[in-house]
C-alpha cells in the first residue's frame, strides 16, 4: 500500500522534530484554554456572546470534527494544551528533557483493570447528557474545562506518563476511534530495527525526548487509536526508525480491534450524533426542554432513552444484524468477538454523520465567531471592528448538498468497509449494510 | 537550563496575560445587568447618583432582550440586547428615589423587574408627590364597581356632538366632573334630559372626547402598547401574551408572593360593564397603587400625572371610538 514518509522532507522533519514549533503552538492553545475558562467564569452569561462557548464549541468542534480528525487523526492531541500543565509537574521540565528526578509524581502504573476506554466511554457519555446545558452556559463550560484540567494535572501527579489521555479524556477517546480513518500515521520504518534497539529510548525516553507519553512502544504501533502524535518518539529514536506517513484513508480499519470496549464506542459516538440532531437541531420543543431540564422528570426520561438507545437498543440491533449475517453464511463463530470486529465498520458511518451534524450548526453559528473576536467577553469592546457583525446563517444553499454527501458517502464507505471485514470473517455483509442504511435514512430525516 | 527558565517564564506570562490584559482594560464604569426576574432581574438593584450630575451607565442583557427606562423622566427606552453593551447617560434635575424599569416583555415576570436610582443633592429638595385623587375622594377601589347599564350599540361622539348642541351641559363638561364621575354615572345625570338610552350614551361619548387631546391619547396609546398590553391585550380585551400563563401559575404566583398573590385574569376594557363604571379617578387609583393581590403592578413610580391621565383616556377608547386621527376602535 502507497505511504508516503513526510520525514522525509528536510523542512518537515526539522519542523516535527524541533521542540519549540510544538511549544509555541502548545503555549497559545494553552493560553487561549485558560481564557475561555476565564471567558466563562467572568464573561457574560449569554453564550452565543462569550469566547467559551463559541471558540470552543463552534470554532474549536468545526475544526477538530470537519478537519482535524478527517485529516489528520490524533493531530489535535498532538497540541492539545489541557496535559501541558501536569506534564510540566510531571516531568519538572517543559522543554528539555531532564535525568533528573524532581518531577512532582508519585509515577504509579495505572491500574490494570481501567486500561481500556470503558472510563472514556462514560466520561463522554456524561458530557453527552449534560451537553444541552454545557454547550450553551459558559459559566459551565468553563467548570467542565477546569475540571479537565486539574483532573489532567491531578492524574500526572499520580501516575506515570499521559493517564488523563490515554484513560480518561473524554474527547481524546472518539478521536482515537476516528483516527484509525485519517491519512496521516506514525510507525516505524523497520520492525527489526525496533528489535535490534536495546535501550527502547522511544518508550523510556533519553536526553533527546521524553518516553512515550501515551504509553505506546511505536515498534508495535499497528493502528493511530492510542498514538497520540505527540513526536517524542522522532526525537528520540536513536536510528531515525520513525515515519510520519501520508496514507490513503481508512488504512486502519483493515484490521479492526476486537475490544468491546472500542465497539462501544463507535455505538456511542453513532447514537450520540443521532440524538443530537434530533434535540439540537430538531423542531422539537419538547426534546430541548427534556435535554436542558436537568434534574427534572423529563430529563431523566430523556436520559433513560439517551443511554437504553446508546447501550442497548443500538448495539443490539446491530448484534442482531451480525448475527444475521452469520446465519446467512451459515457460519458458526462466537457472536461477541464479531460483533466487536464488525463494528469498526460503523467508524466512517460515524464520523461522517458527526460531520454533517456539525456543518449544519457550524454554518448556523459562524458569525459569532467573527463578533466574539472583537468582544470576546461580552465586555462592550470592539477589538478588530467586528463587534457589531450581525448574526446570519452562511452558506445555507449548500447545507443539505454537503449534508447529504457527507451522509451517504459515510454510507458508502462503511458498506465497503462491511464488504472487507466480513469478507475476511466470512459472514455476509448484506444486514450490517442494512442497518447502515437504516441508520443514515434515519439521520438525513433528522437533519433535512 | 537557562532556556528551561526561558521557557517557564514565557509560557506563564503567555498565560498570565490573557487573564491580566483584560482585567487591565476592564470598562470601570458601572454596568447594569439585566436578567428575567425568573433569573435574578436587575443587578445591581439600586444605584446611586447625584442631581445635576450625569450618570453613566453600561448596560448589558445575561439573557433575553429587555429595554431600560426610568420613571417620572423625560426619556426613550434603551434596549438593552444579550451579551452586547448599550451605553446611556442620564441626568437628573432633582434629588430622590426614581424607578428604572424593563419595558420589553421578556417573561410573565416581566413587570417586576424595577430598581431605584437614589439621587442625591444639596441643591433643592424632592417635590413631594401630590396625593392621588382617588385618595382625596376617598375611593375604594377594590370594590366593584359595574356600570348597571351599558349601551346597546356604540356610542358615536359625532351623534353625541350634534344632540349636545341643543342641550345645557357645562357642568358635565368640566375637568373636575370628567375625572370624579364615570361614563355611566353621567349617563344616569342626563337622564333629565329626556334623550333615550343610546342618545345619552352618544353624549357621554362626546364629552368623554371633549376631555382628551390627540397629543394625550397617542401618548396614552403608546404606554399601553408598551406596559399594559402584555397582560391586557393590544385590544384591550384581557387576553395579552400573559393572560393565560399568568391564571395558570396562579398557584405558583402566590407561593412566589409569599401567599398573597391571587390567580386573576387581566381585566377586560372591551366588557363594558367593567369600564363604564369606573371614574378616571378610580382608575387612577387602580394605576397608581396596582391592583393588591392581583398581580397587577404598581405604577405611580414610573408615570408621571399626566401620563395617568393619558393613560386612563385610552383607555376609555375600547368603549368610545374617539373622533381623533390614529385611535382605532
Amino acid at each position: 500500500m502507497t505511504r508516503i514518509d513526510l520525514t522525509r522532507y528536510p523542512v518537515i522533519k526539522f519542523f516535527l522534530k524541533n521542540r519549540w514549533p510544538q511549544l509555541l503552538v502548545f503555549a497559545a492553545l494553552l493560553a487561549g484554554f485558560l481564557f475561555a475558562i476565564f471567558a466563562g467564569f467572568f464573561g457574560t452569561p449569554v453564550g452565543n456572546h462569550n469566547y467559551s462557548i463559541v471558540f470552543v464549541w463552534i470554532a474549536w468542534w468545526a475544526i477538530l470534527i470537519l478537519a482535524a480528525v478527517p485529516f489528520f487523526g490524533r493531530g489535535w492531541c498532538a497540541v492539545c494544551p489541557i496535559p501541558l500543565p501536569g506534564e510540566w509537574l510531571q516531568r519538572g521540565a517543559i522543554l528539555e528533557p531532564t535525568s533528573s528526578t524532581n518531577g512532582l509524581t508519585l509515577g504509579r502504573r495505572w491500574p490494570n483493570p481501567l486500561r481500556n476506554i470503558w472510563m472514556q466511554n462514560i466520561s463522554f457519555t456524561l458530557v453527552a447528557l449534560f451537553s444541552s446545558v454545557i454547550l450553551t452556559m459558559p459559566v459551565v463550560t468553563a467548570v467542565v474545562l477546569a475540571a479537565m484540567l486539574f483532573m489532567a494535572i491531578g492524574l500526572s501527579m499520580v501516575f506515570e506518563r499521559r493517564a488523563f489521555c490515554r484513560y480518561l479524556c473524554p474527547v481524546g477517546g472518539f478521536i482515537g476511534l476516528y483516527s484509525q480513518t485519517s491519512p496521516i500515521e506514525l510507525r516505524v520504518k523497520t520492525t527489526q530495527a525496533c528489535v535490534n534497539c536495546k535501550d527502547k529510548p522511544c518508550y523510556r525516553g533519553s536526553e533527546d525526548g521524553y518516553g512515550c507519553p501515551w504509553q505506546v512502544f511505536p515498534g508495535g504501533l499497528q493502528k493511530n487509536s492510542f498514538c497520540g502524535l505527540c513526536l517524542e518518539c522522532l526525537r528520540t529514536c536513536p536510528v531515525d526508525n520513525i515515519a510520519v506517513n501520508l496514507r490513503p484513508f481508512s488504512v486502519d480499519l483493515a484490521i479492526p480491534s476486537k475490544r468491546l470496549d472500542e465497539a462501544y464506542k463507535a455505538f456511542i459516538m453513532l447514537g450520540a450524533a443521532m440524538i443530537y440532531a434530533g434535540v439540537l437541531l430538531g423542531p422539537w420543543g419538547v426534546l430541548k426542554d427534556a435535554a436542558y431540564g436537568i434534574g427534572s422528570y423529563a430529563w431523566f426520561a430523556y436520559a433513560g432513552i439517551f443511554l437504553t438507545a446508546i447501550f442497548i437498543l443500538l448495539p443490539a440491533l446491530y448484534a442482531l444484524a451480525v448475527k444475521a449475517g452469520m446465519f446467512l453464511e451459515k457460519r458458526s463463530i462466537a457472536l461477541k468477538p464479531a460483533f466487536a470486529t464488525m463494528s469498526a465498520v460503523l467508524i466512517p458511518l460515524g464520523l461522517m454523520f458527526w460531520v454533517a451534524f456539525s456543518l449544519a450548526f457550524v454554518f448556523t453559528n459562524a458569525t459569532y465567531i467573527l463578533a466574539v473576536l472583537s468582544d470576546p467577553l461580552g465586555w462592550g469592546w470592539d477589538l478588530v471592528g467586528t463587534a457589531s457583525i450581525a448574526w446570519q446563517p452562511l452558506l445555507t444553499g449548500i447545507l443539505a448538498p454537503s449534508q447529504t454527501l457527507a451522509l451517504v458517502g459515510g454510507m458508502l464507505w462503511s458498506a465497503r468497509t462491511a464488504q472487507k471485514i466480513a469478507g475476511e470473517m466470512g459472514i455476509n455483509p448484506l444486514p450490517v449494510i442494512g442497518y447502515c442504511l437504516l441508520a443514515t435514512l434515519v439521520m438525513l430525516g433528522l437533519l433535512l | 537550563m537557562k532556556r528551561e527558565i526561558a521557557t517557564r517564564i514565557l509560557i506563564l506570562a503567555f498565560c498570565l496575560s490573557v487573564i491580566v490584559i483584560p482585567l487591565a482594560l476592564r470598562n470601570r464604569t458601572l454596568t447594569l445587568h439585566a436578567r428575567m426576574p425568573e433569573n435574578g432581574g436587575w443587578t445591581p438593584l439600586a444605584i446611586q447618583a447625584v442631581a445635576g450630575e450625569p450618570l453613566h451607565l453600561r448596560l448589558t442583557s445575561d439573557d433575553v432582550v429587555h429595554s431600560f427606562a426610568v420613571g417620572q423622566l423625560d426619556m426613550d427606552p434603551v434596549d438593552i440586547m444579550p451579551g452586547k453593551i448599550t451605553e446611556v447617560t442620564l441626568l437628573f434635575d432633582q434629588p430622590g428615589t426614581y424607578t428604572f424599569y424593563c419595558t420589553r416583555w421578556c417573561g410573565i415576570n416581566h413587570w417586576r423587574m424595577r430598581g431605584t436610582i437614589e439621587v442625591s443633592g444639596t441643591g433643592s429638595q424632592p417635590t413631594p408627590a401630590a396625593v392621588p385623587l382617588y385618595v382625596v375622594l376617598g375611593l375604594d377601589i377594590d370594590s366593584p364597581h359595574p356600570a348597571p347599564e351599558t349601551p346597546s350599540r356604540i356610542p358615536s361622539p359625532v351623534r353625541g356632538e350634534q344632540l349636545a348642541e341643543t342641550l345645557f351641559l357645562a357642568d358635565f363638561s368640566t375637568q373636575e366632573y370628567y375625572r370624579t364621575h364615570s361614563p355611566y354615572q353621567l349617563y344616569a345625570d342626563l337622564e333629565s334630559t329626556g334623550l333615550d338610552a343610546a342618545s345619552r350614551w352618544d353624549v357621554v361619548s362626546y364629552l368623554w372626547d371633549s376631555q382628551v387631546t390627540p397629543q394625550g391619547i397617542m401618548d396614552g396609546e403608546r404606554l399601553y402598547a408598551q406596559n399594559c398590553a402584555a397582560c391586557h391585550g393590544e385590544k384591550g380585551a384581557g387576553d395579552g401574551v400573559f393572560a393565560d400563563q399568568l391564571a395558570a401559575s396562579g398557584e405558583v404566583a402566590a407561593k412566589t408572593m409569599h401567599g398573597v398573590m391571587t390567580a386573576q385574569r387581566p381585566t377586560d376594557f372591551t366588557n363594558a360593564e367593567n369600564i363604564l363604571g369606573a371614574s378616571p379617578a378610580l382608575l387612577q387609583g387602580k394605576l397608581v397603587r396596582g391592583g393588591m393581590g392581583t398581580g397587577m403592578p404598581m405604577w405611580g413610580v414610573i408615570f408621571t400625572d399626566e401620563q395617568s391621565w393619558n393613560l386612563i383616556a385610552y383607555l376609555y377608547s375600547f368603549q368610545f371610538p374617539y373622533l381623533f386621527q390614529g385611535v382605532n376602535q
